[in-house]
This record gives C-alpha cells, structure tokens and sequence, in this order.
C-alpha cells in the first residue's frame, strides 16, 4: 500500500510540476498575476509530494518491503538501519528520485527567499523549474519506477554492494547532487532573463548567491567523492580521471567561471552574454554528466545501471534543454550589448582571462571523457584515455590560471594605475618564489621545475589572498573594514592554495610499495618501519574479514597500530579491501591488506601520503569562503 | 577599451585558447590512447606492436599461478574463443576471481604472453567492462553455448 501511495504522490507531483511549468510562463507573458502566482503554491505542492513519495521509499527500505524490486535488488534484513536508509539512493532509481526532491527543495528557496524579485521575473524563473521538474518526472515515472512491484516477493533482498556501505558514501551523493541540481536555478534565472529580454545588474545580484551555495555543495560534494575513493576504493589514489569524476568536475569548473563572470556583471553590467552561455552551459553539462553516468554508455567504474532507454531519454531531454536555452540565446545576445568599456589593466581583465582558462579547462575535460565515445563512432576502434594525458592537458591552462588568479585580486575594477600596483605586489611575488623554491628543499630536500612551480602558485596564492584581509584586520578601527564578499573570496582562493600545496606535495613526494610481507616482516617506508605482527580472523556485523596487524615505529619509537582489513560480506560474497589509514594534518600513512601468496606471505601495499588532507582540506576551504561570501549585505537588500 | 574591443578579444583568447588544447589534444591522444582488442585478435597477432593496449575477458578456471611467498603471478584469460596467458606483478584488486571478468592493460611480451602492468578493479561483480561484455557475446550466444562449432576454432598465429 505505502509504495503505492508514493507512486501515486509521485504522479500528483507532476501535475503540479505542469501547473508550474506552464501556467506561470503565460501569465508573465500576459502580465496576469493570478496566473503568476500559481508558480509560489504549484511548487509548494510539488514539494509536498516529493517528499511524500521519497519518504515512502525510505519507509520500504526501512521495513524491509521486498516485494518493491528496488528495495529487493538494492537492500538486505541483516543491514544496517543507516545503510537502509542511504540504500534509498544507492542506485538510479531511488538517486533520481533524490534529484527531484532536491530539484523541488531549490524550488521552493527559490520561491521563498525572493522577496525583492520583480514579480514577472520570479513567476518565469519558477516556471523553467517547473519543467525541468517535468522532465524529471517523466523520466522516473516512465523509465525508472522506484516503486516497481515484485511478486511474488522476495525473502531476502540483494544486498546493498559492500563498497557502499559507508558513511562517506552515504552522505556524498545528496551533497553532490544539491551542488549539481543547484545549477538549474542558474540556468532558469538565464532562460528567464532572457524571455523577458532585460538583464540588469539586480538580475545578476539575484542570481548571484543562489550559483555560489549551488557551487559550494559541489565544491564539498566532489571532495567527499574523492575523499572516499581514496579510503574505501582501497588503493589510495584520490582522482582518476574517470568519466564519471569528470562528469562531476566539469560543471565545477564552468560552474567556477560562472561566479566569476557574474561578479562582473553585478558590478559593471558586463559580460552578460557570457554569464547567459556559462548559466546554460553550467546546467546542461550537469544533465551531460547524468547522462554519462546512467546510459552506461561510458567503461567506467562508477558506470551503473546499464539501460539505453534511458540514456535516450535523458539524451533527448539534453538536447531540449540545450537546443532550446541556446535558439534563445541565438535570438535575445544581439540585443545585450553595454556601452561601457575597461582598460587592458582591470580586474575586467583578469576576471576574462580567468573566464576564458577555466572554459578551456572544462573543453579540455570533456574533449578526453568523449574522445573514446568519438573514435568508437567513427571507426569502431576502442580505446581508453589515460589519466597521463588529463594530468598534463589540464595543467596547460592552470597554471596561468592560478598566477593570474593572485595578481587579479589586487586589481582595481575599470582601470588600474600600473605604479601602485608594482608596488603593492612587488614583494608578495618575490616572497612566493622564494618560498615556493626554500619550503620543499627545507622539508623534503628537493625541488624539481613542475614541484616548484607547484610550490610557488601556492605560496602565491596564499599570500595574496592574505593581504587584504590582514590589512583590513590591522585596521579593524578604520572605515576601510574588508565586505564579506571579499572576505569569502579572499577565503576561497585560499582554499585554492592549500589544494595546491596538497597536490603538488602529494605527487612529487607520495610513495608506494607493494610487497609480499610475513608475519614479524618489517619493512621501512618513508622512514617509517611497518612491522607486520599477525594476520588473523575477525568478525562484523555483516562480514567476516582477514585483519593485518601492523605496527609502526619510527626511529623505534612506536608511532600506531594499524589494522588493514579483507572484508567478505556474507550476502554478496565479495571480497573487500578496507585500507589502514593513519592519517595527521601533514601526512597519511597507508596500509592496505592484498591476496594471500602462499607461503605464509602476503601481498600488502604500503603508502606515504605527505600533505593529502590539504587536498580536501583545501575544497572545504574554497566552499567555507563561498559560504561568507553569500551572507555579504548587498544580497540582502531590495532592487536598487 | 571599448565594447568592440572587448570582444575581439574575448574571442580571440578563446580562439586561442581552444586552438591550444585542441593541439595538445590530438598529438598527446596518440600518445595515450589505449586500444581494446580481443583475445582472438591478439593470438592471430593482430595488435598494436611496441605500445600499451587493454585486453579483456574471462578468466580461465583453474589457471591462476603465483610464485609461493611473490607478488608475480599469471593466468589465463579467454573471450570464450581464444585463451592468452597474462603475467602480472603487483596486488591483485579485490574482484579479481576465476571464472570472472577482467580487464587488464599492458603489451605483448616476446615469449606471447601478455604483461600486465594494470588489472582493473570493478565496481560490483554484476558489472562487467562493456567491450569485455560485446566480445563474449560475439562468441557464446544467451544460454552460454558456443555459437556454431566452426566459430570455436581459435585461428593462432
């Protein structure tokens, strides 16, 4: 019954969706408020029924109904209630389902929290969420049922796969898709804008915040990702390259150079046509990123779900979203040309070379994540792009990137005076290469041209984005007290720094070893002695595993015990890999557990990790300044 | 500057910029392309010569070797046509199991067979590598019989 039920709210959902999608449209047209003002309730509803629907299918995970398919194929009795309840989203259908209740959650932000929006404009921007959520309702309803009977019913379900029982895992995907999905507020305030033809810098102001939270949740989202693939994939790496990462990491980047290109068009009423195309393109190579991931049509590891109607589907919904948001674009750009100008020396400048890097980084991304897609149409062949070739492309346009990013910061808007600017950043640019040479030689006694690079954009970054803030700190008295929008940007480009240090210190200096150890073996890493102690038997809740013990030291004095584990789920069967990690703020030591070689030996794989955490540590970072710079005062106000 | 300006530069940065990549793209593709070829294909010696391809298939019942107390191990993989032995040094990801798909990336060794330098690691074990998925099927049709006997002959070099 209660399956039902949510299959049914799902269904009411959607005619509310279509209410708002349509209705509020044509009343902005007409300039009928009645209309107009279905969009508020039609999206409170839809919301309402969502969430009924969702809850429903918690509610059958919860209570073990293995008589829906999903829950039968995607849970377990003996599972834990936690993992029950993420089992909801663990694979397409209850994850799409997660899509439009967090598609409707934005929805109703957005129609709570615009008070000072121009009625016509907030009616419209409602309205393209309605039919986005259209889309998405039609999608689940007709190819991906979560609600799907199965009779007879199961006893016991499947299982959920072992690798993502993990709390990591548990929490990524929501946080993800908010990041994702927020990028359709984006898009619908560009689709709005330019049905009513009139961009102005209110628009932008409004916009603006709800990109920026839409980005941190991305920002902390794909770092939970990564975050997990380093402790749970079991080997230690923490970005592969893989169709699906960059399918995630794309709209990241575009979604990046969106909020720079909007801060331009707040303040100066420029670069509008581009903000539209960065809005649109930002959403759309979200849906290309979804597509990616549930047509299967991509060898990934992430690649599940395995079904070309649905990949039909959400290829014709793209090719909707993207033809139609561009045929207006094609249609509405001419007209919105500004009369103002800037000179080659201005934060213009840099905010357009900052926009035109990023573009090319995410051009580049693509270009290798569908390279094997192109070649197999044109003739056949199969192949695979490797990470060597995305670790290299993509440095071309970062590194510029991050150089300009310091020198931007210091830059006035319109026109800067060369002279004062020298002398400003004179200093900051010295004391960064120096750093970026001394501080690796000092800690790990070498440096190389790609690790000093590596160590100077960090060093760099991180000094300039301190200098405004320990001013205005120093000053705290004085009128000149820093916004909060530079406050959260100073924060964020920080953040940039500190992944930089961690990905520049990780790969120059990270080390990893396999081996084949015997109990009492010692083996030294880094340093470091890893003496293996024992092998023995333990058991979980719902496994059984292999546990090594090993014991670390370092000069003989003891440093841990670490326990990595080979878990055998008793539902699947498989093995696992469960890593011994032992982390610290400047290092991680890593130890993961291998097949048994015979012999009493084992196969055991030992890393060092310098500065990893600074990796994840630096995108919480980069979200913490997104997070300041939306409380900023002027997203406050009414329309100027 | 004005307008005009700005967009002759926008848009010859992005020209360049694209032009760039698209640069770097074609010469370093050649370089990391890594081609997929089946199992029969690379017994009759028709595979990319002195560079890194991917093989894929099942794994042969029973033929998994180590050498006792060593990471280097070997077996035999099979599209269900042709078999290929594998030599491989390192540790093994956690699905990797006889009788199961595989994947694995290296290049011919002098003696025919195959190094590996990477053995792939799977999501779940339901999931297996599409390529590896359309190369079976090529050779075994649904009930997992061989397609017709003529088909079975393995055509080695």
């Amino acid at each position: 019954m209660i399956p039902e039920i949510g299959h049914f709210a799902l269904i009411l959902a959607l005619s509310l969706a279509l209410c708002q999608g349509v209705l509020p449209l044509v009343g902005a047209q007409r300039n009928d408020t009645a209309m107009m003002s279905v969009a508020r309730t039609a999206a409170y509803g839809q919301f309402l029924f969502v969430a009924i629907s969702f809850g429903c299918l918690i509610w059958a995970f919860v209570h073990d109904d293995f008589s829906v398919l999903y829950v039968a194929n995607h849970s377990q009795l003996s599972l834990p209630i936690g993992y029950k309840v993420s089992a909801v989203w663990s694979a397409h259908e209850g994850s799409l389902l997660m899509w439009i209740l967090i598609l409707s959650g934005w929805t109703v932000a957005v129609a709570r929290f615009s008070s000072g929006v121009p009625k016509v404009l907030l009616a419209r921007v409602l309205g393209v969420l309605g039919l986005l959520s259209v889309g998405f309702l039609l999608f689940e309803l007709l190819t991906s049922n979560a609600f799907e009977r199965l009779i007879p019913a199961a006893i016991d379900g499947g299982d959920l796969n072992p690798l993502l029982q993990d709390p990591g895992l548990a929490i990524h995907p929501p946080i993800l898709y908010i990041g994702y999905v927020g990028f359709s507020v984006a898009f619908a305030y560009a689709v709005a804008a330019m049905i009513g033809g009139d961009l102005d810098q209110n628009w932008a102001r409004w916009m603006r915040p709800w990109t920026i939270v839409a980005w941190m949740f991305l920002t902390v989202g794909i770092a939970l990702g990564s975050w997990w693939a380093y402790y749970e994939l079991g080997w230690g790496g923490w970005w592969f390259w893989d169709a699906v990462e960059n399918a995630s990491f794309m709209p990241w980047l575009v979604g990046t150079a969106l909020i720079h290109s909007l801060a331009v068009t707040e303040r100066r009423g420029l670069f509008k046509s581009w903000t539209l195309l960065l809005s649109i393109s930002a959403f759309s190579l979200s849906l290309l990123g979804t597509f990616l991931v549930r047509s299967g049509i991509i060898v990934s590891v992430h690649a599940f779900a395995t079904d070309p109607t649905r990949g039909y589907f959400i290829l014709g919904f793209l090719g909707i979203v993207v033809i139609g948001a561009l045929a207006l674009y094609a249609w509405r750009a001419p007209s919105l040309d500004s009369e103002v100008g800037f000179s080659p020396l201005s934060r213009e400048t840099f905010l357009l070379l900052n926009n035109v890097l990023l573009v090319v980084a995410a051009t580049l991304v693509l270009m290798g994540t569908l390279a094997p897609l192109v070649v197999e149409m044109i003739n056949g062949g199969k192949i695979s792009i490797g990470p060597p070739w995305f670790e290299v492309a993509f440095l071309v346009p970062t590194i510029p990137l991050v150089f300009l990013l310091g020198l931007g910061m210091h830059t006035a808007w319109r026109q800067q005076s060369t002279g004062p600017w020298i002398r400003l950043l004179r200093l900051p640019v010295i004391a960064a290469v120096v750093l970026g040479i001394v501080l690796p030689l000092m800690f790990y006694g070498r440096v190389g041209l790609l690790l000093g690079v590596g160590c100077t954009a960090a060093a760099w970054i991180v000094i300039s984005s301190l200098i405004q803030p320990v001013r205005s700190w120093r000053r705290r008295k004085g009128s000149a007290a820093i916004t909060r929008s530079a406050l959260g940007m100073s924060i964020a480009h920080l953040g940039m720094g500190f992944f930089i240090i961690g990905v520049t210190i990780v790969s120059a200096f990270g080390i990893e070893s396999d081996r084949a150890m015997r109990p009492g073996e010692t083996l030294e890493v880094a340093g470091f002695d890893f003496e293996l102690r024992e092998i023995r038997q333990v058991q979980g809740p719902n496994y059984t595993a292999i546990e090594g013990v090993v014991e670390v030291r370092r000069d003989g004095d003891f440093v841990t015990t670490m326990r990595p584990q080979k878990r055998q789920y008793l539902v699947q069967r498989n093995w696992m890999t469960e890593a011994g990690i032992y982390p610290s703020w400047n290092k991680d030591l890593f130890v993961a557990l291998g097949d048994e070689l015979g012999d009493g030996a084992w196969s055991v794989r030992i890393q060092y990790k310098p500065m990893i955490r600074f990796i994840w540590i630096g995108a919480l970072v980069m979200a913490l300044g997104g997070l300041v710079s939306v409380t900023d005062r002027r997203y406050q106000e009414p329309a100027k | 500057m004005k307008p005009r300006q700005q967009r002759m530069l926008a848009v010859g940065l992005a020209v360049v910029g694209v032009a760039i990549a698209a640069a770097l793209t074609f010469r370093a593709f050649d370089e990391n392309m890594m081609f997929f070829v089946e199992i029969s294909n690379v017994v009759a010696g028709d595979y990319p010569k002195q560079r890194n391809f991917r093989i894929g298939g099942l794994v042969v019942d029973g033929s998994v070797k180590r050498e006792e107390g060593s990471l280097a191990m070997s077996f035999r993989v099979t599209d269900m046509r042709c078999e290929l032995g594998v030599r491989y040094v390192g540790v093994l990801p956690d699905l990797f199991a006889e009788g199961k798909g595989v994947v694995a990336h290296g290049r011919m060794g002098d003696d025919g067979v195959f190094v590996a330098d990477k053995i792939l690691a799977k999501h779940d074990e339901n999931y297996m590598a599409p390529e590896v998925a359309e190369s079976l099927a090529q050779h075994v049709d649904d009930k997992m019989q061989p397609l017709r006997e003529g088909n079975m002959e393995c055509n080695s070099q």
